[in-house]
């Protein structure tokens, strides 16, 4: 099984709760990490605890690659499905060490596959086996909890956000964990947030929920920039995702050099990184400034050639839309529309795209 | 020195009683904490009932339907050859319903506790529900098992009401610590009273104290 390979979820399923109804009848092709983003009370944690088995008495159906879970006649309980389940409270077991939890998923699983070596060093567990659980910090709890899941040798990981309990230190350290999950093991994920930078960072694909239904699946690139209005109906503000190759890490200075598609950019340094490694990195369209000549004197330490694709205004705001293409990619920038009228904004106008370094270091 | 014959009784009578009540009980009271039946009110206040009822009333219907003539009376005659009233076997039935509240209760707010959520982890993790129950909900309820195991027990030794009325006072059979007491204080025999009374006094406070002392000390969980 390899991280690229593909998966079919299908996945119908009608729950309703008091005032809310979740309604999917989808089937989701899954590779790496999905994202799976959407408001509070937008159903996502439901959706996963239905693909997981835990809402029983639920309506619908749901297989895995043609091996059904559940449907009208069959309901395989959530421990008869190959299903690792990382919760967003990591549910480690009080009354068990470190070691004793990861035993206790190890000694109910099949013999081959993922050893517990394996899982303790790719979650750096070795100097943690001994302590109680009751004793770690929330993003090595969650650490232990992954590791615990990966030992049940799940073909579906599923995350329930991870990480929404953990302070911005919590997740830098955590981040790099996760983020080598899929490449390491090759399960696919699905990871569920209501973090667009978490979101940008993490995953290939993304889902939007809404309202108890997906309203947009694709490539996180083209969903969570493309979707306006409904990035902002959503409460998120667009986010340009960039593909980008390490270069050069500059240690001293706590910065990495990338490529992003022959031009380069200076970028906080992320743990855990090596040169030629790709990296996605994640900036807000309100962190993006334009400008029509070459700027000087200014902070600002990444300035991308591109050109204006397109300019949208909303008409009874203060702000425009502007997509600019930097060598085939698409940037969005969020404009006052006096600025846009100043600069004589048009598509096939050239700018420069400025990013200052520390849009890159919102949440993480 | 005092026959001690009441005080072995009294230890076999609650010995027995609690482990018949760890055996019932606990099922019972992992269905009141996990259920949403309608059933559910009903059987918390059936469950509860010996708290409140004296023990004459309990006394007096166990009279009636252990007795000989009665369907379940009669069926222990043919199976046994004996009666269950004024026998050590009736008392050991009289005790199981009398301490029961002792044994549910402290067991249901503790499975309660525990939640749903360690157990959703465990089936997650491949555990089946009885082996998710032994090895996740069991030993997150430990302190709730002592408190259960040593309140059922606690509270059989101390029973009288109950035990007078279906046993009666049969050296040897069913006369306990509690019976003999009354018959001491009855004869005016206060020394041996006394001596029974102390020990009782003594057994019960020992009994709380160290559970309420383990309470208190023990964290939360069992290495």
């Amino acid at each position: 099984m390899s991280a690229n390979a593909r998966h079919a979820l299908r996945l119908r399923a009608r729950v309703d709760f008091p005032g809310f109804r979740l309604d999917v009848d989808e089937v989701l092709e899954l590779t790496g990490v999905t994202g799976l983003f959407g408001p509070s009370g937008s159903g996502k944690s439901t959706l996963l605890r239905v693909i997981a088995g835990l809402e029983e008495g639920v309506n619908g159906s749901v297989s895995f690659n043609d091996k059904v879970w559940q449907d009208g006649t069959v309901f395989l309980p959530a421990c008869a499905r190959p299903v690792g389940y990382v919760f967003q409270d990591a549910r480690l077991f009080s009354h068990l060490s470190v070691e004793g939890n990861l035993l206790f998923a190890a000694n109910r699983s099949a013999d081959q596959g993922i050893a517990l070596a394996e899982a303790v060093s790719a979650m750096g567990l070795q100097p943690l086996l001994q302590r109680h659980v009751d004793t770690l910090s929330g993003g090595e709890r969650q650490r232990v909890a992954i590791a615990r899941t990966l030992l049940t040798n799940p073909q579906l990981l599923l995350l329930d956000e991870p990480l929404a309990a953990l302070d911005t230190q919590r997740k830098r350290e955590i981040l790099p964990y996760i983020d080598g999950l899929p490449g390491r093991f090759g399960i696919p994920a699905i990871y569920v947030s209501h973090s667009v930078d978490e979101i940008a960072r993490l995953a290939d694909n993304v889902m939007l929920l809404d309202g108890g239904r997906i309203v947009a699946a694709g490539r996180v690139e083209k969903i969570l920039n493309r979707n306006e209005p409904r990035s902002s109906q959503m409460g998120f503000e667009a986010v340009s995702v960039l593909q980008v190759t390490v270069l050069e890490h500059l240690p001293e200075l706590h910065l990495l050099r990338v490529d992003h598609h022959g031009q380069t950019l200076t970028v906080p340094a992320v743990d855990r990184v090596t040169t030629g490694e790709s990296l996605r990195l994640s900036v807000h369209s309100g962190d993006v400034v334009l400008a029509t000549d070459l700027p000087t004197g200014l902070s600002v330490r990444n300035v991308l050639n591109g050109t204006v694709i397109d300019i949208a205004e909303d008409p009874t705001g203060a702000f425009a839309k502007v997509d600019v293409d930097v060598n085939g990619a698409t940037i969005r920038a969020q404009l006052t529309r006096h600025a846009v009228h100043e600069l004589k904004l048009n598509a096939g106008s050239d700018v420069y795209v400025l990013l200052k370094t520390a849009s890159f270091d919102r949440d993480f | 020195m005092p026959d001690l014959g009441p005080l072995w009784l009294s230890l076999a009578l609650a010995g027995i009683t609690t482990v018949i009540l760890l055996v019932i009980g606990t099922p019972l009271a992992w269905w009141l904490a996990g259920t949403s039946s309608r059933w559910k009110p009903a059987i918390e206040a059936v469950t509860a009932l010996p708290l409140v009822l004296p023990p004459t009333v309990l006394g007096f219907y166990f009279l009636i339907v252990l007795g000989p003539a009665s369907p379940v009376g009669g069926f222990w005659v043919r199976i046994t050859g004996e009666a269950l009233t004024f026998s050590f076997s009736g008392l050991v039935v009289a005790s199981v319903v009398y301490s029961l509240p002792f044994m549910v209760q402290p067991l249901q707010n503790a499975f309660e506790s525990v939640g749903r959520a360690p157990l959703e982890a465990a089936a997650t993790l491949r555990a089946r529900p009885i082996d998710a129950f032994f090895s996740v909900a069991v030993p997150l309820s430990k302190r709730g098992f002592i408190s259960a195991a040593v309140l059922s027990f606690a509270h059989t030794i101390g029973e009288f009401g109950v035990v007078l009325m279906v046993g009666g006072n049969i050296p040897g059979k069913t006369k306990v610590i509690s019976i003999a007491i009354y018959e001491h204080v009855e004869t005016l025999n206060y020394a041996e009273a006394h001596v029974l009374s102390a020990g009782l006094l003594l057994f019960s406070f020992l009994a709380l104290f160290s559970l309420y002392a383990f309470r208190r000390g023990s964290p939360a969980y069992v290495r």
